[in-house]
């Protein structure tokens, strides 16, 4: 296809042929050093020693349950978010109140603000001196040091994604399927269901997957609420750090892994799950 | 199963969509909502269906008050410009959606889909997605949806309008054999006057938000009750305050007692129709509307007799006048006294 292209622009052929591999290989070059080269490092790293110690690694009761930890904050983050990502993608798409313009820069928020400030003003309402967290406190709820703020944590910073990927695939569907839902007899809760959720299905499903490759991957807010005790309220994250601060190079790295694993799963998930509408 | 919408009044902020409408249409009868956009029509359509609620006004569906009722209760098929196909379901499951959110029997719903597929000419596609159909075939698709929980009234919004001109004529003639055929209810929207024309008994013609005039397509072509109904139903030539019908243009080669010079400036031929354009001595530009043998004498420079068969004249609120002899035809001005004479 690019052949053709090039033949039928004759005069500056060469030009624009040179102008392109350079450019592909300025990418390709710029990727590798910042993306392929230390992810690829950290596989070396891993496998250094051969297999067994990863294996022991794998087996250390404190990474299995940072790893249990990760995975349940995720499955309790990602279906809130989603949930909350979707309603509040239709109310910023097809309603006009007051006060539109200021949810969407709250929205925003999380992708602005840094983690370390999330967690800092989590412990500033939660915490055991916070004018919520002693109120809490005395009746026996622990947030701040436990999993309901590494909870809270994770869903404050992975807040915008579902919104972000949904408002603009909400635009373009439009209103039109929903009212002919309408007028066809189907109430609300059916047209939700049955019209407005698969046409924006692409997009959830990108808000989702990219909301838990945010949830499993937050360090800075978590790490911060948590606590870090090991075995307790450490995630793979916080594992990782810990691991490395105490010079468990190979502890560390695998850790390191099963989180790139993850992730690698989730870009195949997503790559796979995209709608393929594109084909008609 | 007849709809009155009575007094409606809607408003999009500063702007009048709809001031003090009411239209009322007869059961079984296929009437066209004409007019330019920003007329009112689609508006009226979508309070009717329930789409758009009216800051005032009543809606009534076959004897029922359906004014606070929503969209899906009451008994009305809706058919978009866009089609509003359901992307991500087959052509069945888009004509099934009526009766399944019914939760009707499933052989009842196959059966009733597949005569349907066979009304509006799908039959073999049933099992293609939207985005494997032609425009004219999303859109019969549409109706047939529209019409599988059989409404009370079928409610058609350009329903040809994103098509290109021969679909758009086919489907024209289609829509007007299924109406004889089925003899529901129908209204549709258009700004088309030549579609409104061939397909409706009745002509609503809308401008601003109000109704300028309701009649058979004939009645309003031949009878139109102001300047604004003439010509949006065809073209016009306008001088002075007489209005005349380019066909109602005679071309004469000798002078007779009511004719007038013109020199002709262009001729076009459009196959049978031939479009002479003219200027009058005052200088006045006025087109006729003539055939192949009419115009074959004539020629651009030359000059020819015009003498207007019909002319019409209305005065400032509308209402048609009744011109006095005294002036010529093409330089004639209305007056009052004119008007009382």
């Amino acid at each position: 296809m690019s052949d053709g292209n090039d033949g039928s622009a004759a005069p500056g052929a060469n030009g624009s042929r040179a102008n392109r591999y350079g450019l592909r290989t300025v990418a390709l070059v710029y990727l590798a050093l910042i993306l392929v080269l230390p992810v690829g490092m950290v596989f070396y790293r891993t496998f250094e020693n051969g297999l067994q110690p990863v294996l022991q690694a794998l087996g250390d009761p404190q990474t299995l349950h940072a790893l249990y930890l990760t995975v349940v904050i995720a499955a309790i983050v990602v279906p809130l978010n989603t949930v909350f990502g979707v309603f509040c993608a239709l109310l910023m798409v097809r309603r006009s109140f007051p006060g539109k313009s200021v949810l969407s820069v709250l929205i925003d928020v999380p992708f602005a603000v840094s983690p370390v400030v999330v967690g800092l003003s989590l412990i500033l309402v939660y915490g055991r001196t916070g004018w919520l967290g002693g109120w809490l406190a005395e009746n026996g709820i622990r947030v701040i040091f436990a999993w309901p703020s590494m909870v809270l944590a994770t869903i404050f910073v992975s807040l915008p994604f579902v919104v972000r990927e949904v408002i603009p695939v909400l635009q373009e569907v439009g209103v039109d399927q929903d009212q002919a839902a309408h007028t066809l007899g189907a109430t609300p809760w059916q047209t939700f269901w049955r019209i407005t959720l698969p046409a924006i299905r692409g997009g959830v499903t990108y808000g989702v997957i990219l909301t838990t490759a945010r949830a499993l991957g937050e360090f800075g807010a978590v790490s911060i609420v948590s606590g870090k005790i090991a075995g307790q309220t450490s995630t793979l994250t916080v594992h990782v750090e810990e691991r490395f601060q105490q010079f468990d190079l190979v502890g560390a790295y695998t850790s390191s892994l099963v989180l790139a694993v993850i992730a690698l799963v989730i870009v195949l998930a997503m790559t796979l799950l995209k709608p393929k509408e594109a084909s008609s | 199963m007849t709809i009155s919408a009575i007094g409606i009044t809607k408003r999009f902020g500063d702007f009048v969509a709809l001031d003090d409408v009411t239209l009322e249409v007869t059961g079984g009868e296929l009437t066209a909502l004409l007019g330019p956009s920003g007329s009112g029509k689609s508006t009226l359509l979508r309070v009717i269906a329930g789409l758009e609620h009216a800051d005032a006004g009543e809606v009534i569906i076959s004897g029922e008050d359906a004014t606070g009722r929503p969209a899906r209760d009451r008994g009305v098929g809706f058919v978009f410009q866009h089609y509003a196909a359901f992307k991500h379901m087959t052509v069945r499951d888009n004509v099934a959606f009526g009766l399944s959110i019914r939760h009707r029997p499933k052989a009842e719903i196959a059966r009733r889909v597949d005569e349907l597929l066979h009304l509006v000419q799908l039959k073999g596609l049933a099992e293609r997605y939207p985005s494997q159909l032609s425009g004219g075939q999303r859109q019969r698709m549409a109706l047939a949806r529209a019409l599988a929980a059989e409404p009370k009234v079928l409610l058609l919004d350009e329903p040809f309008g994103a098509l290109d001109a021969r679909v758009r004529k086919e489907l024209r003639a289609w829509l007007r054999r299924l109406h004889e055929k089925m003899h529901v209810t129908t209204v549709f929207v258009t700004h088309d006057q030549e579609e409104a024309m061939e397909v409706a008994d009745r002509i609503v013609i809308m401008n601003e938000g109000r109704i300028e005039q309701i009649g058979p397509p004939r009645d309003l072509y031949e009878k139109p009750g102001n300047e604004f109904v003439m010509s949006f139903l065809g073209p016009v030539n306008k001088l002075g305050d007489v209005l005349v019908r380019p066909h109602d243009v005679e071309l004469l080669l000798e002078p007779n007692g009511a004719s007038t010079e013109a020199l002709i400036h262009r001729i076009t031929y459009l196959g049978f129709e031939v479009r002479v354009e003219l200027e009058l001595p005052n200088g006045r530009k006025l087109w006729a509307q003539t055939t192949r043998e009419s115009a074959a004498p004539l020629e651009p420079g030359k000059t020819v007799h015009v003498r207007p068969r019909a002319t019409r004249t209305f005065d400032g609120d509308g209402a048609e006048m009744r011109p006095a002899g005294d002036s010529p035809w093409w330089d004639r001005r209305v007056t009052m006294e004119v008007h009382h004479s």
